[in-house]
């Protein structure tokens, strides 16, 4: 059959082509063509664009977990999937989990008795000049005795046909949430195709894993906790953490939140230590446990080795197995796969040469023009050198190189890739082909290593491109690999909860998330309190052009000084000093306690607790920096600043909002509450406290009448006061408003009546932690207002008012110590910050 | 230059005492990896070594590295505000064989035998590679070479040739205990051609592997000379470092380099890796407190000059030891 589809199919017969034989078309893909064929160009091109909605939306998401800035998924996904019949994935698959077989057995060989290195399989400089080979982890077995529990193999084919492994991924290999993902989007844009063709399933792929940790993680009788350990948000593959932790229904961790104690390891949770089981490691190895590895590495947990050496809990992979990804391996396994398995090893590897070897290197040198160069190590800082692509200065120098140090290059057989169809997109319905590679992946279940059926095929970005990156412009393709039998259906994705499965609380919440939470709310509040006084400030500037003539901008500028904002100095200066200030307190983060600081403070805790917030927490302080990017550049005059202002309290106060309003009471949801609290607790009695001590040096009625309005302004309570007292605003009725009343928000009173409600529903927290915020408080209540009366003489009033200031001064103190009992209980379980020493 | 064989064999009491002074700020949690026990060999017998550690609450784990050498892993995960670890031991050094450095094989034969080829290997050729390449704190680098090369003239005997580059790091370098300090790099030394033991070895050994010869960095301690007509002091000494130098006859040869001697019955080994940070005394992580550095205090005493009373306070909590020995 002739396929109008395939007119311009641009077959090139130097290389095998997937879709595409001497013969015509290759049987397995005959049945997908048709059915492209039936539907007219069209609905191709509506697919593509559900497609591209697609990965849109999920993009969204997982940008959001990956990135606050918002940049791009890191690749796209081709419309067609790759097609492979059941016959050729048998070979492919038993091949590819022999080869893991192989490499478990050879990490088991070298951290052991290294029989390889004695026998000569293998030079011992591949081992012992390996950076990924941990000393400390020489003579350790492993719980369950395997080290490689999930591995990737890079596969690429050849013209002849024969499937080769480029590369082999034995530290943490990415990608495969990658594949579920794109199994997901493109099932979805085929749905009949999909169950007519009898796609095989990904889904059980991960349950075979999770048996494995499940029965080799060693437990006290308990059901095991298994974790997934990641570096956190700023690695590059961050989102495909955060999938694959929901996908397999595991906690996501980082370093900081594991502890060990008695070589057990246990994470941190507000409800105290849970013991942990196995980790399962996106996190290299040699970051993992500063005591004994890395020194400098602040991601890992102090003390794992001690945990890993005793027994107590599984690491997958296990620590050390970075070793084998070295370019110069592949190379030796064919002998290593006779000695050790006393089998052929059934894929072969491109044709691999080490230079350190002196036959080896005379052929490279010889056959330069073929071959790839690459380092022999990873993390050498060198990327892969093509021989025919270098200028005759470059040749010479690289070959000076490898002379120089001849084990540190490997060369390898330029493999000219297969070909696979791609969807050109545009106008015309017209297929496209570029070269590609294949990346599968393998995990060892209770009855063996398994293979995910299916994998990450990768594509090149443009016509000629000879190196599959992803971070380049690549791009990606579902893998459809055809069953001849019947298909599972299973699918973790989609596992329907029945009603014996509901669940009414979310899982443990860990000290790391509830202390961001935490924070997050004393940075909101703390933002509320800068950006408000720099309005009100800034706006009481144009009411004179004296300083000391007004009371209110003098109060202001004090509290201004107190709070860190502007220089002592700004009130004996001319008012364009105040003015300078306020602009840089606003707008730029090296004024350390302004605005622009704390916003970034903020948008980092948000980033810290992302998985517990709204997506409207994110819009809204996205929108707020790039608005303040925007006025750091362009805004000069004070009106501009104060619509900026404006703007960005609006933004606080719907912050606010979302939490009341859309955050799960939890026990997460009461500490960031209790942090708004604390916060404007501490903000509002430092305030209050300072606003006393000073107030007495107004000499003028008028002066102190329009400080204390300002004040009232200031603590948003303008209103009430109104409400209450149509007059003029005086000090004693508004201090009375801003101190006891339970009612008004922005009171003393009412923050220590939620801190201590909030606290007795939380478990554990009984009249003891709060005696000193009862004590603090109770003496603020015994204050007698009468000696701030109008009436009395100035010099009684002032002394009521420093007795009044001192009273706020040790509630503000016992907050404080509040705060920090939270944290020792809830976040640290005894310190945080570790340092590393060395001793002669 | 080096101690005669016929020496009878020296007992020492070896006191090492590293502290974290009580700061007035607890440490909340802190795990230590502990090399301050002495390697038994052969010409190195071992007493009643043992660790103290106060406080007490501590748990002490002990065990074998990769090298071979004695570990402790000590925990302390309650509270803490300061931390003693006080290690004691009773070691003897015996005289060992001398061999003749001129004996030795040409160096290029040396480092043309760790050439991979396919076949068997000797355990002793396999063990020695371990310590060929560069490692943390010891590069490879031209420059290094270039030292070493000043010394290995073509066909020279490897051991002599050792010998020959020992006596240059101590003619053109100069101790200096302010020059350095524990993490500065080969790189700074050789610029500034100034260091203390650590850098001397460090130089040493990294100046051989980037000829290709394998070089092992020792830790221990150096008896000292007390000053003329001054009685030994207490906690007067410090940890020393040195080189050893493989070749396929002799096996490990010893040099000392700030010294400018082959160590014999004055040199107490501890043990032995790839650099300073496979066998760094103590190291660790601490969670809380102040950052501060700790306060080291090693006696190498002869058991033939022992104040009366001794040294040792035996494996008992050190909070039911009364004063101690007087200095």
């Amino acid at each position: 059959m002739t396929s109008s589809i395939l007119n311009h199919y641009p077959y090139r017969p130097d290389c095998y082509d997937e879709l595409f034989g001497d013969e015509g078309v290759r049987p397995h893909w005959q049945e997908f063509l048709d059915h492209i064929e039936e539907s007219s160009g069209e609905p191709l091109k509506s697919r593509a664009a559900q497609l591209a909605r697609g990965i849109q939306q999920n993009g969204v998401t997982y940008n959001v977990y990956a990135d606050p800035r918002g940049t791009d998924r890191p690749w796209s996904l081709d419309l067609l999937p790759l097609i492979l019949p059941a016959q050729e994935w048998r070979q492919i698959s038993a091949a590819v989990a022999q080869r893991a077989r192989l490499l478990d057995t050879l990490l088991a060989d070298l951290y052991g008795d290294q029989s390889t290195l004695a026998e000569g399989l293998l030079p011992p400089e591949l081992v012992f000049g390996h950076k990924g080979f941990l000393w400390p982890c020489q003579g350790m077995r492993p719980v369950g005795g395997h080290y490689l529990h999930f591995y990737a193999a890079d596969l690429a084919r050849s013209p002849d046909g024969r499937w080769w492994v480029i590369a082999d991924r034995t530290q943490s290999p990415s990608g495969a949430g990658y594949a579920l993902e794109n199994r997901m989007l493109v099932s979805r844009a085929f749905p009949d195709l999909y169950r007519d063709l009898q796609v095989e399933s990904l889904g059980r792929f991960f349950r075979g894993l999770q048996r494995t940790l499940a029965k080799e993680a060693p437990t006290d009788g308990e059901p095991p906790l298994t974790v997934l350990l990641t570096p956190g948000p700023f690695n590059e593959t961050y989102f495909e953490h955060v999938y694959l932790a929901r996908y397999l229904g595991y906690p996501l961790v980082e370093g900081q939140d594991l502890t060990v104690r008695d070589n057990t390891v246990y994470l941190k949770t507000v409800s105290g230590l849970k013991r942990v089981h196995a980790i399962l490691r996106r996190l290299d190895d040699d970051f993992c446990d500063p005591v004994e590895l890395r020194a400098d590495s602040a991601l890992g947990i102090p003390g794992l080795l001690g945990a890993v050496r005793a027994g107590r809990v599984l690491v997958a992979n296990a620590l050390g197995s970075g070793l084998l990804e070295s370019a110069a391996l592949p190379g030796f396994l064919p002998g290593i796969c006779q000695h050790l398995l006393g089998e052929e090893l059934a894929m072969p590897s491109v044709a691999t040469w080490w230079c350190g070897e002196t036959p080896a290197r005379a052929e490279v040198l010889e056959r330069f023009e073929d071959l790839v160069i690459k380092p022999t190590f990873p993390g050498s800082g060198e990327g892969a050198v093509f021989g025919d692509q270098l200028s005759e200065a470059q040749r010479d120098a690289l070959m000076a190189r490898i002379e120089a140090n001849p084990s540190a290059y490997v060369a390898q057989e330029l493999v000219k890739l297969s070909r696979a169809p791609a969807w050109a997109g545009g106008q015309r319905r017209k297929l496209v082909t570029r070269a590609m590679g294949l990346r599968v992946y393998v995990c060892l279940t209770p009855e063996g290593y398994t293979v995910l059926p299916g994998g990450l095929a990768r594509v090149a970005g443009v016509e000629n491109t000879r190196i599959l990156t992803m971070q380049k412009g690549g791009s990606s393709k579902d893998t459809w690999v055809l069953s001849d039998g019947p298909v599972s259906a299973f699918s973790q994705l989609h596992q329907t909860v029945r009603a014996k499965d509901l669940i009414r609380e979310t899982g443990t919440l860990s000290s790391r998330l509830a202390e961001n939470l935490f924070w997050f709310g004393r940075y909101g509040e703390r933002c509320d309190a800068v950006a408000r006084l720099a309005r009100l400030a800034l706006s009481r500037l144009s009411e004179s052009r004296k300083v000391e003539r007004s009371g209110a901008l003098v109060m202001m500028l004090e509290l201004a000084i107190g709070m860190g904002l502007v220089d002592a100095e700004v009130l004996k200066a001319p008012i364009a000093k105040a003015e300078l200030d306020l602009f840089r307190a606003v707008l730029d983060r090296r004024s350390p306690n302004g605005l622009a600081s704390n916003l970034q403070r903020l948008t980092w805790c948000a980033n810290q607790a992302r998985e517990h917030l709204s997506l409207d927490n994110w819009h809204a302080l996205k929108r707020l920096t790039a608005e303040l990017e925007d006025c750091r550049s362009k805004v000069s005059d004070v009106p501009a600043l104060l619509e900026f202002l404006d703007e960005a309290l609006t933004t606080f106060v719907s912050l606010s909002g979302f939490a009341m309003d859309n955050m799960t009471r939890d026990t997460g949801w009461r500490l960031h509450i209790l942090g708004r609290r604390i916060e404007r607790l501490d903000s509002l009695g430092t305030t209050l406290a300072r606003f006393l001590r000073r107030h007495a040096d107004l000499h003028l009625p008028l002066q102190q009448e329009l400080a204390v309005e300002a004040l009232l302004e200031l603590c948003d309570s303008i209103i009430t006061y109104r409400t209450r007292y149509r007059a003029q605003p005086e000090l004693l009725p508004a201090l009375h408003l801003l101190v006891t009343d339970e009612a008004n928000p922005h009171a003393m009173a009412f923050q220590v009546r939620l801190v201590s409600s909030y606290l007795h529903s939380m478990q554990g927290w009984g009249g003891l932690e709060l005696e000193e915020l009862n004590v603090a408080f109770a003496r603020l209540q015994d204050f007698d207002w009468a000696c701030l009366e109008a009436t009395r003489p100035a010099s009684e009033r002032i002394e009521a008012s420093l007795h009044l200031a001192e009273a706020l001064d040790r509630l503000v103190h016992a907050g404080r110590q509040l705060s920090d009992r939270l944290a020792m209980r809830y976040f640290t379980h005894v310190g945080y910050a570790g340092q590393a020493t060395f001793a002669a | 230059m080096s101690e005669t064989a016929c020496l009878n064999p020296i007992r020492y009491c070896i006191i090492h005492e590293t502290e974290y002074p009580a700061c007035g700020v607890a440490v909340s949690l802190a795990q230590h990896l502990l090399h301050l026990m002495p390697r038994a060999l052969p010409h190195q017998t071992l007493g009643d070594c043992h660790i103290l550690i106060e406080p007490d609450q501590a748990a002490l784990r002990e065990g074998l590295d990769a090298f071979g050498n004695p570990v402790a892993w000590l925990a302390l995960e309650t509270p803490h505000d300061g931390l003693l670890v006080r290690a004691e031991s009773d070691v003897t050094v015996h005289p060992r064989p001398v061999p003749d450095l001129a004996e030795s094989p040409p160096w290029e034969m040396v480092r043309d035998g760790f050439n991979y080829r396919p076949g068997l290997r000797s355990p002793e050729s396999l063990e020695a590679q371990r310590y060929l390449y560069a490692s943390p704190r010891v590069p490879c680098a031209p420059a290094l070479a270039q030292l070493a090369l000043e010394v290995f003239t073509p066909e020279a005997p490897v051991l002599q040739a050792a010998e020959a580059l020992m006596a240059l790091i101590f003619e053109d370098f100069t101790f200096d205990p302010e020059a350095t300090e524990v993490g500065s790099s080969v790189f700074d030394v050789l610029e500034r051609k100034r260091g203390v033991c650590q850098d001397f070895a460090h130089l040493m050994i990294a100046a051989l592997r980037s000829i290709g010869l394998p070089a092992r960095y020792m830790s221990g301690y150096l008896l000292t000379a007390p000053p003329p007509g001054k009685p030994r002091l207490i906690g007067a000494d410090a940890s020393h470092a040195w080189v050893a130098v493989w070749c396929p006859q002799h096996g490990w040869v010893e040099f000392d380099p700030t010294n400018n001697i082959r160590p014999g019955l004055h040199h107490v080994t501890l043990g032995w890796g790839r650099d300073f940070q496979d066998v760094s005394p103590l190291r660790g992580v601490i969670l809380g407190g102040v950052a501060q550095n700790p306060e080291v205090r090693v006696t190498v005493m002869p058991w033939a000059e022992m104040p009366e009373g001794g040294l040792m306070r035996g494996p008992v909590p050190l909070a039911e030891v009364p004063a101690q020995a007087p200095k």
